[in-house]
């Protein structure tokens, strides 16, 4: 029983990770209608980033806001280079340079930073608290969680209370009509992108202290837990993607601690496979089709 | 004729739009063919013709959406040529596209609001602009909580033709607004825009294949054949002159 409250716990901390960047996939889905297939390897260059910043400072902080400046920037010149040329009526153009670039970040990453994981010490506890005598969560666990939150919570005010979230919102489901009603599309999709990769590397810079540490390969796994999370959770919905986060996590969790590794992501896609089976939009998009 | 810079924040008076010699398509099969053409400051001209014809492209060609091959497009003067299709908005050239244009996702209220952002980006003048927008247009006011896809076809197009006036363009293109609607309904929402048209002093383009509606609401109907215009009159000529009607529009 009480591994068992452990396996739950821990995949609930892992699943929050996971959640986090499956909501900037969300972010960028809800701005863009696309899916960044580089959007690991972007995050872990601003983690690199935020890694150099906390030796300069040895400031957390400083770390974090770097984190967050770097993917912005990323996002909004990977955007504005690249994305930009090849969007068009198929989004395979945009996939195709997508793992272009992962491919090349990851080569420049290991050439520059060698295949050593590079360690950070988490900036809160990781040893689990105890309730009732039986370990659960830990004071890291905690403040990823109140992060997550706080993302959720503040994704939800910017994309359904603000100007900026509704100009964003009509963009990507409607470019042409909001164009024709002076909205700056372009723009629009730029900022998508410059939020999207920010939530990517914060969720990977709070990744890193809980594995072994920073190399080019460091998101590659979160990547496709976070897009299983994203698809079913409807690709649309933060409290999806939330929920759906934690879900996972625990699943990894207790797969790998009941059965072994290697099943985990097994275990993931055949979830993936069953609800998509029963709906196809993901768990929380809506039942019917939205015509124009 | 001298034209002043339009700004955003310029008055909403009604605007000069032209076209000179207008060329888009293909190098061998243009859909519009040197197209030249003026719409006063005011006047309400119905665009008529078959379909084919080019009345569609011409449309998004004047909002920017389609390149010309060759040729101008002029508001109030002003060639928009290197404008982009937000900032010929943003400049007073609405349109109401052909059609469901209303954002589906977004409620009646919010597709509102966004169609007057550009104008009014603080949060006062844009509810005072709202407000006026659902004193013209009551039947959106019982709806404005509702999402665009629960509204029906005619409420749709009320609602498309209301976002576009929210923020007192100058130029206001409408493709095809009564296709799919009952009768009584374009009836109602030409009248809408006859009477928003004549108090806002916009001029107005109006591509139609309902041809009797568009003439009784309209000051001048211009007929396009080919991407070419081929009659140019008063409404009333074009509405009363069987000759006129059954030579270009076929009844």
């Amino acid at each position: 029983m009480d591994r068992l409250v452990l396996l739950v716990s821990t995949g609930v901390a892992r699943g929050l990770v996971i959640a986090l960047f499956a909501l900037s996939l969300v972010i960028i889905w809800r701005a863009a209608r696309i899916v960044n297939f580089a959007q690991a390897a972007m995050a872990v260059v601003a983690v690199y980033v935020a890694f150099a910043v906390e030796a300069a400072t040895g400031s957390y902080v400083l770390a974090v806001l770097a984190a967050l400046v770097t993917g912005a920037l990323l996002g909004a010149w990977v955007e504005r280079g690249l994305m930009r040329r090849v969007s068009g009526r198929t989004p395979l153009p945009g996939m195709i340079v997508a793992i272009g670039l992962v491919m090349v970040l990851q080569s420049v990453l290991g050439i520059l930073f060698g295949p050593k994981h590079r360690p950070m010490t988490p900036v809160f506890a990781e040893t689990p608290l105890s309730v009732g005598g039986v370990p659960v969560l830990s004071r890291y666990d905690l403040f990823v969680l109140v992060v997550a939150l706080v993302v959720v919570a503040g994704l939800g005010l910017l994309f359904n209370r603000s100007t900026l979230g509704l100009q964003l919102r009509a963009s990507a489901t409607a470019p042409e009509v909001s164009r024709l009603l002076g909205v700056r599309v372009p723009r629009m999709v730029t900022i998508g992108w410059m939020l999207s990769c920010a939530v990517a590397a914060l969720a990977v810079l709070l990744l890193v202290p809980t594995e072994l540490g920073l190399n080019a390969h460091s998101a590659d796994v979160l990547f496709v837990h976070a897009f299983t999370v994203a698809v079913l959770g409807g690709l649309d919905s933060p409290v999806g993607a939330l929920l759906g986060g934690v879900v996972v996590g625990v699943i990894v969790s207790l797969v790998t601690g009941y059965a072994s590794a290697g099943l985990a992501p097994l275990a993931v896609l055949a979830l993936l496979t069953v609800v998509l089976l029963v709906r196809p939009g993901g768990i929380f998009a809506p039942k019917e089709a939205r015509t124009a | 004729m001298t034209a002043a810079p339009a700004t955003a924040a310029s008055t909403a008076t009604a605007a000069t739009l032209a076209v000179d010699g207008l060329t888009v398509g293909y190098a061998g099969a243009p859909v519009i063919d040197g197209l030249t053409l003026e719409v006063r400051p005011g006047q309400v001209v119905a665009l008529l013709g078959a379909n084919g014809a080019g009345k569609t492209t011409l449309l998004r060609t004047l909002s920017g959406l389609v390149p010309p091959r060759s040729g101008r497009v002029l508001l109030d003067g002003d060639d928009l040529a290197g404008t982009s299709v937000e900032d010929r908005a943003r400049r007073g050239l609405a349109q109401v596209p052909e059609g469901r244009s209303v954002v589906t996702e977004l409620t009646v209220e919010e597709n509102l609001q966004l169609g007057a952002l550009w104008r009014h980006p603080g949060r006062a003048g844009r509810r005072k602009a709202v407000a006026r927008a659902y004193e013209l247009f009551e039947p959106l006011a019982r709806r404005r909580d509702s999402l665009g896809h629960q509204l029906s076809g005619g409420e749709r197009q009320m609602l498309a033709l209301a976002r576009a006036l929210v923020a007192r363009p100058r130029v206001l293109l409408l493709d095809e607004p009564s296709l799919g609607l009952a009768p009584r309904v374009v009836a109602q929402l030409l009248g809408v825009l006859r009477d928003a048209a004549r108090d806002a002093g916009l001029t107005v383009l109006l591509a139609e294949q309902n041809v009797t509606s568009a003439l009784s609401v309209a000051d001048r109907g211009v007929v396009l054949s080919l991407g070419a215009v081929v009659a140019d009159a008063p409404a009333a000529d074009l509405a009363a002159d069987p000759a006129l009607r059954h030579a270009y529009l076929g009844f």
